[in-house]
């Protein structure tokens, strides 16, 4: 716990303004089950920021709590603070659909909507009102696509079902659906475990370009990707933050004894 | 011996031929000192098998077509002449069979003997009191050759009753004893008696089909006949429904077919919103709690008798809409009208689209309504956006299956739609369908043989048709959904 | 407000800054939205529940009344004279008196029981008086004294029918006004009824005849009951039990366990989940078609209204059994192949036990379809006026009877608004059964419910 006190302790050091969402004692519970224990991150602007750990450590727990997602299932409470730009999500005044505008998510599995490309898309501006024309929805579709690095391979079948791309494909194209709302934090849940090498690296590599306008929060069970894609990581176990710095510093030389064995495949 | 003895004597040889089974299995192994193939229990059972069941197989295929073959062979030594004008050889049938059984009653009642029945003769004695003594009361005098018929009948109902007796109880035998005869250790009873059954098994899957085989063929034929007495086109073309009970009938379709899609249209409207909502609100909105209690109250819901519906339209809805709506506003005097009977079959619907709904919108998967919740949608749009276009399928087809549903409905419109038929636009006027008429035309007084009674198979036959499309649609629909989403 | 940060996102391409604090515009209406339509949704069961209310309250209001029905208790002195002219008692001559016999008893018996009282109201003799009691009072005397002959030249207390207008009065559904207007009761009658009320000759109670008695006449809705009914409906589910239950089992584990998978199969479950949804009247016409014209099986009898409810039960049957079957997991069967036990023994022996709970809950729920279904019974003759009994089964099965929601159709069909009351009630005690098979089911269900 030492080490993680002083680890917040040089976090605090740097500018104030390079923080974008801070949670300070988080703590989880599923009805009687407590699954989260009192966790302090923080995710810095314009970075990749990578969580690791075992299985049911908590991490995608953690994840899905900085969007509140956690609040489509009935018996899951949140404590703590989790704040955006400074101000608490978990805040009873704040509007959840607007911080999810602000927050978008990509999940583990593809899940693109029975629609066609363009309308899985066009579906997050159409319903925040963010366009005014069909030729601005249809510059925020292409714009969106080509982020996603999968606009050349959909631009003739625009109006062909989503579920009909590749596994890769699709999960690319639920990537550009979550830029198309222009999310200041673009969360991914696990966002390559059902796709196949290549596709993976091309994902990869997409996220590493979406760095310099979204700050990016991703869970992972790779270490190679987190090494790979990330600038900062963040460990946990059992429910609780166990380190988190540098991802250069954490795969070389962590602090603690839990990750050395983690990051070299002695557990988990 | 009634049938139902032999039933019970076969029976009875079925539980010796076990026993029998079981212990000859057992001797013969003692004696040849070697272990048996199967348990002697096995034995015992395959015994039991071949004794009962050919046997009440031949049973039932005789009490099927004894009648039948009989009937036929009598019918046609009736002579034309006995056949009363404008009357139909089934009728005079019909009498054979009530004085054959009439005078078995008559030997049972112990009033006459065997010999006395011999004798008796149409013109001498007086039959038709005779009969009435014994509690069968016929419509007019009886005719010496219908008598003479009626007396033959009986006696080759007795001849081929004693004859069935005699060939069950000789196949029962028969089987068993051969097959207590081939038992030895070796025998591999428990594969015989294990065939045997899934043969049984398998069987019992055809009666499903023979069902429906049931159902066509009984409909084609009686169809058919209607159209040899009525022209198809006329049937199906003409706006006039107008049976009478001598002769010179319209009986045009049309109306009929107007009345029940109106109906049915007055109830989906009412029932698919609303039924879809509740679902929608079940299974979006509603907490575990209310739902733990609403899924099985909508089971049971869907599961009451449409006669208490009918008897709420009849009693209730009629009543109400007449005097509230239809009469002030002058539209309408008659309780019985499209409106009623559309609103209660709607009420109806209601708990049978919602709980097809439920399963269907449960079954789009959580990941999509993550992925809409994830871009900050409300539930609403997301319900409206995603769940909804993702379940449209599985809903269209809960929706085919409502509407063949609601053109196979009968009590409510027996009770509640009324019995003119009509063609009009004015839903507080009563209308008929064709279920009400199928019942109507069915449950009256013409003959059997005339076109006013055959038209109710000709109408049966189009529901069917109609409804079996609407059904194996729905069905392969529905089917495809939920393979999209397994 | 809405698009001018609108505007600056697409614009810009880039995150809308701003505070979560503020709700644009365009928001609120996207809530608003929401609540109208979760307000939908409420309105749609409100409304459901209102109309399953509204059905309730009809039925009941308008049918529990037959629960209870007016009797005049009073002494009746069974004048040998009348009953039995040669003195002998002998049975045979006893029966031979009418209905037509007995009544000037009865109105005799109530002018002295109103004269002992000190009851009389102005324009009502006794020819009128008797007309408060039923017109069944004669044949209920009738039968008494065939069934006891000693009791003749004695005088016995009789419960004795009110008739259906009088019964109506205290039900509400005769009044004064109307009375001065009906053929078959006067005001003046209506108040004599009153003062027998008051002295405790006429009064109202438990109806048990409602439930032993047979149907009556259209004369005569007190005396209407559904004792015929309810017989007839239990023979038909007996028949249904013994065939539907081991037909739809035997089908269920052949397709299950061990129907190939090939065109034959898919054709049979086709068939099946197609029979589910065909009109219950097409099985009407069925049975009409086949079990009486082609079988000759009789008209309005338990048997054949048994086979064709049957063969509507069956799909129902043969779904909740493979779905139970299939619940079962394969495990059961593999551990069972695996100490050699044969196919057949693993079913018989393992599987179909676990699945029992959940065959009996779909053959319950079945049952209780076949129980209220009335349409195909109307085609097999089942409406037609049945007074007698039905013998025992099996005999039994071929006499002619009545089923109990056939029942509440032929009493909607009568001219007299007292067989209305009667329907309601009938359609009472149909829901009391279905209620209770679906409780049962439902309680079986929770009992037995494994989670593997």
């Amino acid at each position: 716990m030492t080490e993680a006190a002083t680890e917040i302790a040089v976090d605090t050091a740097i500018k104030e303004s390079a923080i974008k969402m801070r949670g300070s004692d988080v703590s989880v519970f599923y009805g009687e089950k407590q699954a989260l224990f009192g966790v302090n991150l923080d995710v810095r602007k314009n970075s990749v920021t990578a969580l690791i750990g075992p299985s049911g450590c908590g991490k995608s727990t953690f994840l899905r709590c900085l969007n509140r997602m956690n609040d489509t299932i009935d018996i899951c409470r949140v404590t703590g603070e989790i704040t955006l730009e400074g101000e608490n999500i978990y805040d009873p005044k704040i509007d959840v659909v607007e911080l999810r505008a602000r927050v978008g998510m990509v999940f583990q599995k593809p899940n693109p909507f029975p629609k066609s490309i363009y309308e899985n898309v066009a579906y997050g501006p159409r319903i925040h009102g963010l366009t005014k024309s069909k030729a601005e929805l249809d510059e925020i579709v292409e714009s969106s696509l080509r982020k996603a690095a999968i606009w050349e391979e959909v631009k003739d079948r625009l109006h062909e079902p989503g579920t009909g791309l590749s596994g890769g494909q699709q999960q690319r194209l639920c990537i550009a659906r979550a830029i198309a709302v222009s999310p200041e934090v673009i969360l991914m849940d696990e966002p390559c475990s059902a796709l196949d090498p290549i596709a993976t690296a091309k994902v990869e590599e997409l996220i590493d370009e979406l760095r310099t306008n979204f700050t990016i929060v991703i869970v992972t069970h790779s270490m190679q990707q987190a090494a790979r894609v990330s600038q900062r990581t963040a460990m946990f176990h059992l429910g609780k933050l166990v380190e988190e710095g540098d991802t250069d510093k954490m795969f070389t030389n962590p602090d603690t004894k839990l990750t050395q064995d983690y990051i070299t495949g002695r557990f988990g | 011996m009634t049938p139902s003895a032999i039933i019970l004597i076969v029976l009875g040889l079925a539980a010796i031929g076990y026993f029998l089974g079981r212990q000859r299995a057992l001797k013969t192994a003692q004696r040849d000192g070697v272990k048996l193939h199967s348990l002697s229990g096995y034995h015992g059972q395959s015994v039991a098998l071949f004794v009962a069941v050919p046997a009440l197989f031949l049973l039932a295929a005789w009490l099927f077509l004894q009648p039948v073959l009989i009937e036929n062979s009598i019918s046609g030594k009736i002579p034309e002449s006995a056949i009363p004008e404008g009357g139909a050889k089934s009728l005079v049938m019909f009498d054979v069979r009530r004085i054959a059984d009439g005078l078995n009653q008559i030997i049972a009642s112990g009033d006459s003997s065997e010999a006395d029945l011999t004798d008796m003769r149409a013109d001498v004695t007086d039959v038709r009191s005779r009969l009435a003594e014994v509690g069968v009361a016929l419509g007019s005098d009886v005719s010496p050759v219908v008598f003479q018929a009626a007396k033959e009948y009986r006696n080759i109902d007795l001849v081929a009753s004693y004859l069935r007796n005699i060939a069950v109880l000789v196949v029962a035998l028969g089987f068993g004893i051969w097959a207590l005869r081939r038992i030895q250790p070796k025998l591999r009873a428990r594969n015989i008696s294990e065939t045997f059954i899934k043969a049984l098994l398998m069987g019992s899957s055809l009666v499903a089909i023979l069902t429906t085989v049931g159902i066509v063929g009984s409909l084609l034929f009686e169809s058919i006949s209607f159209f040899k007495m009525y022209p198809a086109e006329e049937f199906f073309l003409s706006t006039t429904w107008n049976p009478q009970f001598r002769g010179g009938s319209e009986l045009g379709f049309l109306p009929l077919l107007w009345g029940t899609l109106y109906v049915s249209f007055v109830a989906l409207a009412l029932a698919v919103p609303l039924g879809l909502m509740i679902a929608i609100y079940l299974a979006e909105y509603a907490g575990s709690r209310l739902r733990g209690f609403a899924k099985p109250a909508i089971e049971v819901l869907a599961g009451i008798p449409t006669i208490v519906y009918g008897l709420f339209a009849l009693m209730t809805v009629g009543p109400f809409l007449r005097d509230w709506i239809a009469q002030p506003l002058g539209i309408g005097s008659s309780s019985s009208s499209v409106m009623t009977a559309g609103l209660v079959m709607g009420i109806m619907l209601i708990p049978f689209i919602s709980s097809l709904s439920d399963d269907i919108i449960n079954s789009v998967p959580q990941t999509m309504r993550d992925g809409s919740y994830g871009l900050g949608a409300t539930k609403s749009e997301t319900i409206k956006q995603v769940i909804l276009p993702a379940a449209l399928p599985g809903i269209v087809g809960a929706f085919l299956l409502a509407a063949s549903r609601a053109i196979g409905e009968t009590m409510i419109v027996v009770m509640g739609a009324g019995a003119s038929a009509r063609l009009d636009l004015n839903p507080f006027e009563a209308m008929t369908t064709i279920t009400v008429k199928i019942v109507s035309q069915l449950t009256g007084d013409t003959e059997f043989a005339s076109p006013e009674t055959l038209v109710a198979f000709a109408l049966g036959l189009t529901l069917f048709v109609f409804t079996l499309s609407l059904n194996i649609l729905a069905l392969y629909i529905v089917r495809k959904y939920r393979e999209q989403y397994e | 407000m809405t698009d001018t940060t609108a505007d600056t996102a697409t614009a810009a391409g880039h995150p809308k800054a701003g505070s979560l604090y503020q709700v644009s515009e365009r928001t609120r209406r996207r809530h608003a939205a929401e609540q109208r339509f979760r307000m939908m949704g409420l309105a749609a069961v409100t409304f459901s529940i209102l109309a399953l209310l509204g059905l309730m309250t009809s039925i009941l209001s308008n049918g529990l009344s037959s629960f209870h029905q007016t009797y005049v208790t009073m002494e009746v002195f069974l004048d040998p004279a009348k009953l039995d002219k040669k003195g002998n008692r002998n049975p045979e001559d006893i029966a031979k008196i009418t209905t037509f016999t007995i009544q000037p008893l009865i109105q005799a018996a109530l002018a002295e029981t109103m004269e002992a009282r000190g009851i009389a109201v102005e324009g009502v003799n006794a020819k009128k008086a008797v007309e408060l009691i039923s017109k069944e009072a004669p044949a209920q005397l009738r039968h008494f004294v065939l069934d006891n002959p000693e009791v003749i030249g004695q005088s016995v207390t009789f419960d004795l029918l009110a008739s259906g207008r009088i019964d109506g009065y205290y039900k509400g559904r005769v009044s004064m006004e109307s009375a001065a207007l009906d053929r078959n009761i006067s005001p003046e009658q209506l108040v004599l009824a009153d003062q027998l009320k008051a002295a405790g000759i006429l009064e109202s109670r438990f109806n048990w005849s409602f439930f032993t008695a047979p149907d009556a006449s259209d004369t005569r809705p007190e005396a209407a009951g559904l004792g015929v009914a309810i017989l007839g409906s239990a023979y038909m589910m007996l028949i249904v039990l013994v065939l539907a239950l081991p037909i739809g089992v035997a089908a269920s584990i052949y397709l299950e366990e061990f129907a190939p998978q090939n065109r034959w199969t898919d054709m049979i479950e086709v068939n099946i989940a197609n029979l589910a949804a065909v009109p219950s009247i097409v099985f009407g016409i069925l049975g009409l078609a086949i079990f009486i014209n082609f079988v000759g099986l009789p008209q309005s009898a338990p048997i054949v209204g048994g086979l064709v409810l049957t063969l509507m039960t069956l799909p129902t049957i043969i779904i909740a059994t493979r779905a139970a079957l299939k619940a079962v997991p394969p495990s059961i069967n593999d551990a069972a192949l695996g100490i050699g036990a044969s196919k057949m023994q693993a079913i018989f022996h393992h599987v179909l036990p676990l699945a029992a709970p959940g065959i009996l809950t779909g053959t319950i729920i079945g049952l209780a379809q076949a129980l209220g279904e009335t349409a195909p019974l109307l085609l097999i003759g089942m409406v037609a006026f049945v007074r007698e009994y039905p013998g025992a089964p099996p005999e039994g099965f071929f006499d002619p009877a009545s089923a109990l929601p056939v029942q509440v159709y032929n009493w909607t069909q009568r001219g007299d608004p007292a067989f209305f009351e009667r329907a309601s009630g009938a359609i009472i005690v149909l829901l009391v059964f279905l209620v209770i098979m679906n409780a049962v089911a439902i309680l079986l269900r929770r009992r037995f419910e494994r989670r593997w």
